[in-house]
């Protein structure tokens, strides 16, 4: 066990230093960080004397372990764009994110488990059959589509939730939250049910096929037999089992929800990490989107790494290998 | 009895209309300079005179255009056909760059396995975690700074294509890694390796044909996915300029003019995208039962 958490420990450390590399590459190389920062019409002696400043003058190697080091104490440069310090810039923009994908993900697992048991118990009802219909097209259906249609329907004709922006904004000093205010939270509503699409009917089929196979083992037709409650069966005896899946499914799928929510947020232009990324890609803010890879690259490589040894508690079958 | 066998040999109904649309679609596409109305990239060939009329069966509508026009008169059927044609294009290169791609590693890593097979593996292990929107998206950032506006104008068809590939190859190799091990193992290749033949003649000419019909399933899945990517970038402005328009182009540009009640602009490029991806989805989902049943999506 010992063994498996050092070997997963050591191979997130190589990508967490793989994906530095590819930041590091972005920041020195992409564009020219000189030409970026002085004024127009600097002299050649006063962009020597930048590049002395920024260190740029020395050896490759050199200059890697110092852009390391800034990273870890958490400087990741200057947004061309915004001349403000990048790291700023994105926790400012961080809340918007958090709250958009904590709703969408909450709103999915709402809706999503209930209807793939409905789609596993009665698979022939009219419901059932809208639903699964429903999926093939809502598969085929791009983020950024959905997004306009609703769009088009509640903000344009119905003029009933507005299709823009996070409404008013209650500043709880480090968090600025549209949870507290009603513009806030009809703004929510369009960007959420968006995002909570695409996961939707990934939850939907995965508790269906989960459920189907889990009502046909021996444990619930025994449960039938001893003429226990059906409410009882379904939900506490066979729900249970089926959730497994979906709570692991749920956290690897957080790389999807993080490209989902790059789109939606440009979509409805929402204040948060993805609308800053796409528009850095735009102008292009080479130091912007260097910092937003360093991010999520991180994000991934932690969830990855916990969801591995979570596995390996909730399955003892993993803790031989 | 005669007519129940061969309805079980023929596909589903859903599954022949949609062969029936992407036929339909890719007739379309060939043949788009003859068939549209007006070509959107001959300024001479639309004036604005006839701008922001709505489809034909609405009120308003100008029986010349059946989709309507956009912002600036130009005839939404053409655009479409026009857009199609790149959006249809480039999907297909972007699958055929990453199928290359994904077998060739794949064979390499499945025939001589060890240490070659852990490097091309432990790449495609990162990649993967990485979603393919965010990796083109940075692609196309780092693009745009490396190359001026006029560069990136030529160039921004093969960025894309190389920017959906770098992340796809991944299925592709693992498929074809796993099904060249099998193959390695048996007595045809253990042969041909004994008589002498160079590993890239036993790779390309014995084992290839072999794991073919798989990389043919993922192929047809992926293009439905290469196309919404592409869309999707597009649609955020890191794909096709709007001089050269693709169908996501069409609904970024479109969307300027949602609040203007001028809906059709992005709704029609959007309903032929949709139903494009959905046919090709249908198709690719028929042939992977057919033909594989234990090839899962991802």
């Amino acid at each position: 066990m010992f063994r498996l958490f050092s070997m997963r420990l050591l191979q997130a450390i190589l990508v967490m230093i793989a994906v530095t590399a590819i930041a590091f590459v972005m920041f020195r190389f992409v564009g020219d960080p000189i030409s970026s920062m002085v004024r127009e019409g600097a002299t050649q002696a006063e962009k020597d004397a930048l590049r002395m400043a920024l260190g740029l003058d020395k050896p490759i190697l050199t200059q890697f372990f110092d852009f390391v080091g800034q990273v870890l104490t958490g400087d990741l440069g200057t947004s061309f764009r915004y001349q403000q310090p990048v790291v700023s810039l994105l926790m400012s923009r961080l809340p918007a994110t958090l709250e958009l994908v904590i709703v969408a993900t909450f709103l999915a697992l709402a809706v999503g488990i209930p209807l793939g048991v409905l789609c596993a118990l009665k698979p022939h009802s009219f419901l059932s059959r809208l639903t699964q219909a429903t999926t093939l097209v809502g598969i085929s259906m791009p983020t950024f589509v959905t997004g306009l249609l609703l769009i088009l329907v509640f903000a344009v004709t119905l003029r009933w939730l507005p299709s823009s922006g996070r409404g008013d904004l209650v500043d709880l000093g480090l968090w600025k939250t549209g949870f507290l205010t009603l513009s806030g939270l009809k703004s929510l509503i369009l960007p959420s049910i968006t995002l909570a699409l695409f996961q939707l009917t990934l939850i939907m089929r995965l508790v269906r096929s989960e459920m189907i196979d889990v009502l046909s083992s021996d444990y619930i037709r025994f449960a039938f037999a001893r003429g226990l409650p059906r409410a009882y069966i379904y939900g506490r005896l066979a729900l249970r089992n089926a959730l497994m899946p979906v709570v692991t499914v749920t956290g690897l799928q957080i790389g999807q929800l993080i490209a989902f929510a790059i789109v939606t947020e440009t979509v409805f232009q929402w204040p948060g990490m993805g609308l800053l990324f796409t528009n850095a890609v735009g102008y292009p803010d080479v130091p912007v989107l260097a910092a937003y890879l360093l991010f999520v690259g991180f994000l991934f490589v932690m969830i990855n790494m916990i969801v591995d040894i979570l596995y390996t508690f909730i399955d003892p079958r993993l803790r031989t290998r | 009895m005669a007519t129940q066998t061969l309805m079980r040999r023929l596909p589903p109904v859903s599954v022949m209309i949609a062969g029936l649309v992407l036929a339909i679609m890719l007739v379309l596409v060939v043949f788009a300079p003859l068939i549209a109305p007006m070509d959107p990239r001959d300024v001479s060939s639309y004036s604005l005179i006839d701008m922001e009329i709505p489809p034909s069966f609405m009120d308003g509508g100008d029986p010349r255009f059946l989709l309507g026009t956009d912002n600036q008169g130009r005839d939404l059927v053409s655009v479409i056909l026009f857009g199609l044609r790149i959006s249809v294009v480039i999907g297909l290169g972007a699958v055929l760059f990453a199928a290359a791609l994904g077998v060739v590693l794949g064979l390499v890593a499945g025939f001589f396995g060890g240490f070659v097979d852990s490097i091309v593996m432990r790449i495609a292990d990162v990649l993967v975690s990485f979603p393919t929107i965010l990796v083109a998206l940075l692609i196309s950032g780092i693009a745009r700074a490396q190359l001026s506006a006029d560069t990136m104008l030529t160039w921004a068809p093969l960025v894309l294509i190389f920017s959906i590939a770098v992340n796809e190859w991944v299925q592709y190799a693992r498929t074809v890694r796993a099904s060249t091990m099998v193959e390695v193992a048996r007595d045809y290749v253990r042969a041909a390796k004994v008589i002498g033949l160079p590993a890239g003649r036993i790779m390309g000419r014995h084992i290839l044909p072999n794991v073919m019909s798989s990389v043919m399933v993922i192929a047809t899945i992926n293009l439905a996915g290469a196309i919404l990517t592409e869309a999707t970038l597009s649609f955020l402005g890191a794909g096709m300029p709007p001089t050269y328009p693709s169908l996501g182009t069409l609904i970024r540009i479109g969307n300027q003019f949602l609040f203007s009640g001028l809906w059709w602009i992005a709704v029609m490029p959007a309903a032929v995208l949709v139903i494009l991806v959905l046919a090709v989805n249908v198709i690719g989902d028929y042939l992977r039962d057919r033909f594989n049943p234990k090839l899962m999506a991802r």
